[in-house]
């Protein structure tokens, strides 16, 4: 059996980041992520890598920003807060077409909201988070392994696209800790003809900007980055199915909310009810093709949350409507008991709301 | 088992310290003795001694907690009441104390107290399968780092090697290479061994000074880490 070690769900996303070849972190602490930080701090330097605390997560993710400009594997952590004060950058990133790995560990919102864990930045991922027409890859861990090696995949999908890739994680998945080990990560190399590497008077020099001063070039630039982004959506939307052959009731589930759901299928199941999960792992690109195949088979979803529903256009989206999708929700720092997801289901498969 | 009047566990972040003290405090109250126990974790905002108030209550051990603890406040303050761990010496009482050398900085509040009594017994909490401190080497540089934060020298090596619901009595006993070089090179005895109960019923008589702890099973614990621990494959 490979190596085995205890971490937790932060440590593992930073010791992944490291064996993905990623030598430079940039970021701000903030509850409850600051392990990724703390642990690069430790590290980083004893692997020749650059750890540095900015003075915000403005001036972090312009940090990424720049060493993704110059082709470096580059990431930085933070929480719902500090995401969002990142929007700008973000965007920034995603108007230039550079690769970058960032990591959200939600916790309960809006405003200061609270530490306790959460998944209201749903929204605010799947849908770009800054502004203009942009996407980011969302990758959705449900365990500490899966954020390890949803951190390997995350980095080597933004240099497959060259956007960003981004960890929507919660505070429990962060904190929790669970054995786990590192035998599958497989660095995938991506050519960057873009980087700012120096020309050494042998090219001509590179630019990356994600300014435009003619409209119609910043248009084609916009309609060709929506190419990429269908290409995105038909390759790399991944789900895991739980006890859905014969299914009635789909219980949709990601994160920590799908551990939950995953013990109150099997209760169900135990009492007759014939439920399954989905489990999104991308939530961009949202699995609609697993949604909209147990559309034909089930007779109601059931989307269990840590938000007030905002998964729930998605599965609608998913599967035009043709069954009923109620919610089943804890919000603030609070999260779903098994008898609470069971109760829902047993409504659902009752035909209520 | 040597005891003194109070008992601290310190050690890197993840390595099992809270687990232990409550699991000490229960054991000492059930040898007779007047127990109090006082979370001092300023570092962790998740999973603390608070969560074991029902069976802590139950047992009759007072617990400390510091007032937002598990709530949103993101405020590092200690508790008032702990003070009187020190000052009340009929009592016997067990400090858990926050990860590495940032969680041990709560301790110089009262390691001066602690010096002066001399009754103490601070014990480093060691688990090999934490990834940064694979070896006794990484976990003697944590040792020192706590020890200079927090005013006060570890006296005892507590091993807790484990690797969560997957842990056998197999990778607890291959685990003694590693404290016995641990203890060589910090000078101090291996004072405990402390393993989840079914682990422990497999290491009756096969180590010494053995502390069976009860877990607590967790909300998102899947379907298959339920139930005594054994290696299977995780969610995923």
């Amino acid at each position: 059996m490979a190596e085995r070690v205890l971490m937790k769900g932060n440590e593992a996303i930073a010791e992944a980041a490291i064996r993905s070849g990623c030598r430079h972190y940039f970021g701000y602490p903030i509850t409850p992520q600051t392990e990724v930080a703390a642990y690069m701090a430790k590290r980083m330097p004893k692997i020749d890598g650059v750890f540095l605390q900015a003075e915000s997560e403005i001036a972090s993710i312009n940090m990424v920003y720049g060493a993704a400009a110059a082709g470096m594997r580059v990431m930085t952590s933070s929480s719902s807060p500090g995401i969002s004060l990142m929007g700008e950058g973000l965007s920034y990133i995603a108007g230039s077409d550079v690769p970058a790995f960032v990591v959200n560990v939600q916790r309960g919102g809006p405003g200061l909201g609270g530490i306790q864990p959460s998944q209201s930045d749903y929204f605010q991922a799947t849908r770009g988070g800054g502004h203009g027409d942009y996407h980011m890859i969302v990758l959705a861990p449900a365990s500490v392994q899966e954020m390890a090696s949803l951190t390997v995949k995350g980095f080597n999908l933004a240099d497959k696209y060259s956007m960003i890739a981004m960890i929507l994680a919660d505070g429990t998945i962060g904190q929790m800790m669970e054995p786990i080990s590192f035998e599958d990560v497989e660095i995938e190399h991506y050519d960057k003809p873009w980087a700012l590497t120096g020309t050494q008077c042998q090219r001509r020099h590179n630019i990356v900007n994600s300014l435009y001063l003619q409209p119609d070039v910043l248009e084609k630039k916009n309609f060709e980055r929506y190419e990429k982004y269908r290409a995105v959506e038909e390759n790399e939307a991944l789900h895991e199915s739980y006890m859905m052959d014969d299914a009635e009731v789909c219980v949709v589930a990601f994160g920590i909310a799908s551990r939950v759901a995953k013990n109150a299928v099997v209760a169900a199941r135990a009492e007759g009810i014939k439920a399954g999960l989905i489990r999104p792992i991308t939530l961009w690109p949202f699995p609609k093709k697993a949604l909209s195949e147990a559309a034909d088979q089930v007779k109601s979803f059931l989307s269990v949350e840590l938000s007030m529903g905002q998964m729930v256009e998605d599965i609608q989206l998913a599967t035009g409507c043709r069954r009923p999708v109620s919610l089943c929700n804890r919000v603030g720092g609070m999260i779903p008991s098994p008898d609470q997801v069971l109760a829902s289901i047993r409504k659902a498969a009752k035909g209520e709301n | 088992m040597d005891i003194k009047r109070v008992t601290l566990f310190a050690g890197h972040y993840g390595s099992g310290k809270t687990n232990i003290a409550v699991n000490f405090a229960l054991y000492l109250q059930k040898l007779g003795k007047r127990t109090a126990i006082a979370d001092l974790d300023i570092v962790n905002p998740y999973f603390r001694t608070k969560d074991s108030a029902r069976e802590l209550a139950q047992a009759g051990v007072e617990l400390i907690s510091p007032q937002f603890a598990n709530s949103n406040v993101d405020l590092p303050a200690l508790p008032a009441e702990a003070y009187r761990l020190v000052e009340d010496k009929t009592l016997y009482a067990v400090m858990d104390i926050g990860g590495d050398d940032r969680g041990a900085y709560a301790l110089g509040r009262y390691a001066p107290f602690l010096r002066e009594e001399n009754d103490f017994q601070m014990a480093f909490v060691a688990n090999p399968y934490r990834p940064l401190t694979r070896t006794p080497e990484e976990a003697l540089e944590v040792m020192r780092e706590i020890e200079a934060a927090g005013g006060l020298p570890f006296t005892a090596i507590v091993n807790n090697a484990n690797l969560a619901h997957e842990t056998t009595a197999e990778h607890v006993l291959a685990a003694a290479g590693y404290m016995a070089e641990l203890s060589r090179l910090s000078g101090l005895p291996l004072w405990m061994t402390t393993a989840e109960e079914h682990v422990a019923k497999a290491l009756q008589g096969r180590v010494e000074n053995l502390l069976p702890m009860t877990l607590q099973a967790k909300y998102f614990d899947l379907p298959e880490q339920k139930g005594p621990p054994r290696a299977r494959p995780l969610f995923g």
